[in-house]
């Protein structure tokens, strides 16, 4: 079975800041977000989309999911940033205020004719549609399901907030219905779904309580805004020793059954079928073993 | 190309570099005036990739103020492209 990414955490790095990019890959998160929006002053784009481009070229990033956050469409940098970026097929763009399949259609039309001028014929890159309204949250299941190069959906908690008019608070009440909704939509495509910043880098404790909460609801990951955070979320979706041991257990006899060719059996009295299997895989490739 | 007007990109912050791009008259040549951290073992590498950026965009009569807290060269070529557009009136998708 091909391993899955891993979407632990998804580390924010301002665009127009040197330092921070070419240092990404070395904090030990699964993904990098170079930031072309919220995180650049209007009058810097320009200077953060070069940047940005060029570091992209030359730095490694080790393992890292590297995803570019670009500005929308309906901005005067949308445009700018696709014709930069996409030509360097990084794994992903994350589209920011993703409201509707119509927005979606506009972006992956202007993606695929850029793709075509550079003779890009196989593109690998992704989409990651952010959901940060109602409008949004709304339309999440068209959203996840429009085309296969959406292959994460994300929710963007301030702004989501802000057009509820809502304050964003610790327990995260108002975010409930959003966030089960959008995990819902991701899981009948298939797909991962990742969730909002916790803004408060001081605070650890309400960082893993909170991390707990959207692993127990199915997110695959959450965004990091500081480095100092990935280490607490990653405890919290590692694998216990005693979930690796049944995983490789499940797995081992999952393939000694498949050589014999019998699909459903069970451990231990327990019906182990292509789902649990498929959750033993998971944990076995966050754990990061090879069977 | 013909610079016009000033213009400059980058940072004082470490890692980054400050680049000012003045106009001079035309067949005054390149004059590039650096000051970096790391003068005595770059300075010849940071002046070969702002020369080649100006070769990219062949600008032959230009002033460039640099100053440089440590970038690596992506950071370089970044800023020094982007001061020389904002110098042409050339950028896009930006305020």
């Amino acid at each position: 079975m091909a391993a899955r990414r891993k979407r632990r955490t998804m580390l924010y790095i301002p665009g127009n800041n040197p330092a921070m990019l070419q240092q990404g890959g070395v904090y030990g998160a699964d993904g990098l977000l170079l930031d072309l929006e919220d995180a650049v002053a209007l009058n810097q784009k320009d200077a953060a989309r070069i940047l940005v481009r060029n570091m992209i070229n030359t730095v490694d990033f080790y393992n890292c999911e590297v995803t570019v956050r670009i500005n929308h469409l309906d901005t005067p940098f949308g445009i700018a940033d696709l014709e930069e970026i996409v030509p360097l097929q990084p794994d992903a763009i994350r589209y920011p205020k993703t409201e509707s399949v119509e927005d979606l259609k506009r972006l992956i039309s202007i993606v695929e004719e850029i793709e075509k001028k550079h003779n890009i014929e196989n593109p690998t890159m992704t989409i990651h549609a952010m959901i940060e309204t109602a409008l949004g949250v709304q339309n999440v299941f068209d959203i996840a399901a429009y085309s296969k190069r959406v292959d994460c959906i994300t929710i963007g908690g301030q702004d989501l907030t802000a057009d509820m008019n809502v304050v964003k608070t610790k327990d995260g009440n108002e975010l409930d219905f959003a966030r089960k909704r959008i995990v819902m939509a991701a899981k009948a495509n298939k797909i991962d779904a990742i969730d909002t910043v916790f803004a408060d880098v001081d605070d650890d404790e309400g960082l893993m309580i909170e991390t707990e909460m959207i692993k127990g609801i199915g997110f695959a990951g959450k965004a990091v805004i500081n480095p100092r955070q990935i280490s607490t979320i990653h405890d919290v979706f590692n694998p216990t020793e005693e979930e690796i041991r049944k995983a490789v257990r499940i797995i081992r006899e999952f393939n000694k059954n498949r050589e014999a060719g019998i699909g459903v059996f069970a451990i231990d009295g327990k019906m182990i079928d292509a789902p649990v299997v498929a959750r033993a895989q998971y944990i076995i490739d966050v754990a990061g073993i090879e069977i | 190309m013909e610079i016009k007007n000033s213009a400059q990109a980058g940072t004082f912050e470490s890692s980054d570099i400050l680049v000012m791009v003045e106009p001079v008259a035309k067949g005054s040549g390149r004059d590039i005036d650096l000051t970096s951290s790391v003068y005595m073992h770059y300075a010849d590498s940071i002046n070969n990739v702002i020369i080649k950026v100006l070769d990219k965009f062949k600008i032959e009569d230009v002033k460039i103020l640099a100053k440089d807290k440590g970038a690596l060269d992506p950071t370089i070529e970044a800023r020094v492209e982007t001061a020389i557009k904002r110098a042409l009136d050339i950028q896009e998708g930006t305020l």
